[in-house]
């Protein structure tokens, strides 16, 4: 079932196009992989998908419904908010709040959004102690129940990034994107923050996330989705790019360089 | 002259110069705020305008300041301002250099408004980008964001470099000297001159080493205790 559909996405720094008309759709469930070289405009799309940029055109469906036009009426920054919260981003170098405990990390966002629901004052325990029962599953799911109360800066890499990944779960996005989780890190703790994300996959969390992990990539993406300047080279299957008989040559030669 | 007399008498000094202190603090601490966010505005002229401030401000001695202020309305208005509410106050309250004190306090908030507007300034331009679109894309609002997330952060940053001015600030009091205002110096003058005592002078700085001594106490603790993270 298709849930999110993205059409003819620009974005333009100053003279530089660096999206040239970036068009995908992806299902409920699935995990979408993006890779691409460096300054490709991997990162300026998951941030046009988050509102943190604007495009210049396009148009974006989130469960068939129009979220966003290009040229329709600019949004307020109210709305640009609720339509944000549809989507999660974990960031390369994790940017977790340094004052505040993993598990306050959790729970800022989503107890500052409950307060604001108009029936807060009346139910105010029960919100609570969702978010926070909430809070403590996603701990668990990344594995760092014990580092509950520590503070980020006491954390490796890793856990940090699990944090970010647990923090960004704690809103309850419909999709999750991801930019490069792991290249911001130490060889031996790439694969504790992969295992979080295939475990991730395996429960049908649908997920966008560009990486340079080709193995990665090749094992959880069902799809793989291959940008060159600005464009997507290929979308397709991952048995398909990463397989013999890729059909695309740069693609071959992109993945090539980074398996050597 | 008792030690004990003299005592007294420079701490009647020091007692303004701690007037002076405190509401600098008081005011010049939260007047910063705005300078800061005009010298950070996206709106060009305002930009300038506060940058220009500041440059003046940081670029002229707080003693030609404090004459500017307190000679100025007698000089362009014709109205001798601070010369008036000083004898209304010590007409009908028996107060001593009410006009002086106010026309030094203005002067010493302006100007430490923007030395710690500089300050923010630069705790605020230090906190990563990152920080503020993490808020963001959690939902979070601007106010949010900037209450929840980057104050504390830019508070831990900027108290080391405010205590330094905090300690200057002390020092500096002896500036209202200028005007005559009877802080801790000018009131040591006053003995060297009636009573021919010189070493009330020097026992002045026992006053401010003391007091620095305090301060740098209750600082330190106020930065051990935001050592609880790192950024
Ligand atoms: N805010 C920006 N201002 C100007 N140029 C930008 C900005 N963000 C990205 N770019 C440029 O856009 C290009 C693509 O960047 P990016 O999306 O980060 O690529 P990738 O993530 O694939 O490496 C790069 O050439 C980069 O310099
Ligand atoms: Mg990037």
């Amino acid at each position: 079932m298709e849930l999110l559909k993205i059409e003819n996405y620009k974005k333009s720094f100053g003279a530089t196009e660096v999206l040239k008309g970036i068009g995908f759709s992806l299902d409920r469930g699935e995990t979408l992989a993006i890779i691409g070289s460096s300054g490709s405009g991997k990162t300026t799309l998951l941030r046009c998908l988050n509102f943190l940029e604007t495009p210049d055109e396009g148009r974006m469906y989130l469960d068939g419904k129009l979220l966003f036009d290009a040229s329709g009426p600019r949004a307020g920054d109210a709305e640009i908010r609720e339509k944000r919260l549809r989507f999660g981003l974990v960031f390369q170098n994790f940017n977790l709040f340094p004052q505040y405990t993993v598990f306050e990390n959790l729970c800022l966002a989503p107890k500052l959004l409950a307060a604001e629901r108009p029936d807060y004052r009346q139910k105010k325990e029960a919100y609570l102690a969702e978010i926070e029962e909430k809070a403590t599953g996603l701990l668990d799911k990344v594995g760092l129940t014990a580092k509950r109360d520590a503070y980020p800066c006491s954390l490796s890499g890793g856990q940090q990034q699990r944090v970010a990944i647990a923090r960004a779960l704690a809103n309850s996005p419909d999709i999750l994107c991801f930019d490069e989780p792991t290249s911001a890190l130490d060889p031996e703790l790439t694969a504790e923050v992969l295992n979080v994300l295939r475990s991730l996959a395996s429960e049908n969390m649908t997920m966008i996330v560009v990486t340079h992990e080709m193995k990665f990539a090749a094992e959880v993406a069902s799809r793989v989705i291959f940008m060159d300047e600005g464009v997507i080279a290929f979308d397709g299957p991952s048995a398909e790019a990463f397989g013999e008989n890729c059909p695309n040559e740069r693609l071959k030669s992109f993945i090539g360089s980074i398996e050597k | 002259m008792s030690f004990w007399s003299i005592t007294l008498f420079l701490w009647e000094g020091f007692r303004i110069s701690l007037l002076i202190f405190a509401v600098t603090l008081l005011v010049g601490i939260p007047l910063g705020l705005p300078i800061s966010f005009c010298s950070m505005s996206r709106v060009r002229p305002i930009r300038c305008a506060a940058k220009v401030f500041v440059w003046i401000i940081r670029g002229v001695p707080l003693m030609l300041q404090i004459f500017i202020i307190y000679y100025v309305p007698g000089l362009v208005f014709n109205y001798q301002l601070f010369g008036r509410v000083d004898k209304y106050f010590l007409l009908n309250y028996g107060i001593q250099d009410a006009g002086r004190i106010v026309a030094v306090l203005i002067a010493f908030a302006i100007n430490y408004a923007c030395y710690f507007s500089e300050i923010y300034r630069g705790g605020i331009e230090s906190i990563s980008k990152g920080q503020y679109e993490a808020g963001q894309v959690l939902g979070m609002t601007k106010k949010q964001i900037f209450f929840k997330v980057v104050l504390l952060q830019v508070i831990k940053r900027i108290v080391p470099p405010m205590s330094n001015e905090i300690i200057t600030l002390i020092k500096d009091t002896a500036l209202a000297n200028c005007i005559m205002v009877a802080e801790l110096i000018k009131q040591a003058n006053t003995l060297a001159a009636t009573k021919a005592l010189i070493w009330p002078l020097f026992y002045t700085g026992v006053f401010y080493l003391l007091f620095v001594g305090i301060l740098t106490v209750l600082l330190g603790r106020l930065e051990k205790k935001l050592s609880y993270f790192s950024s």
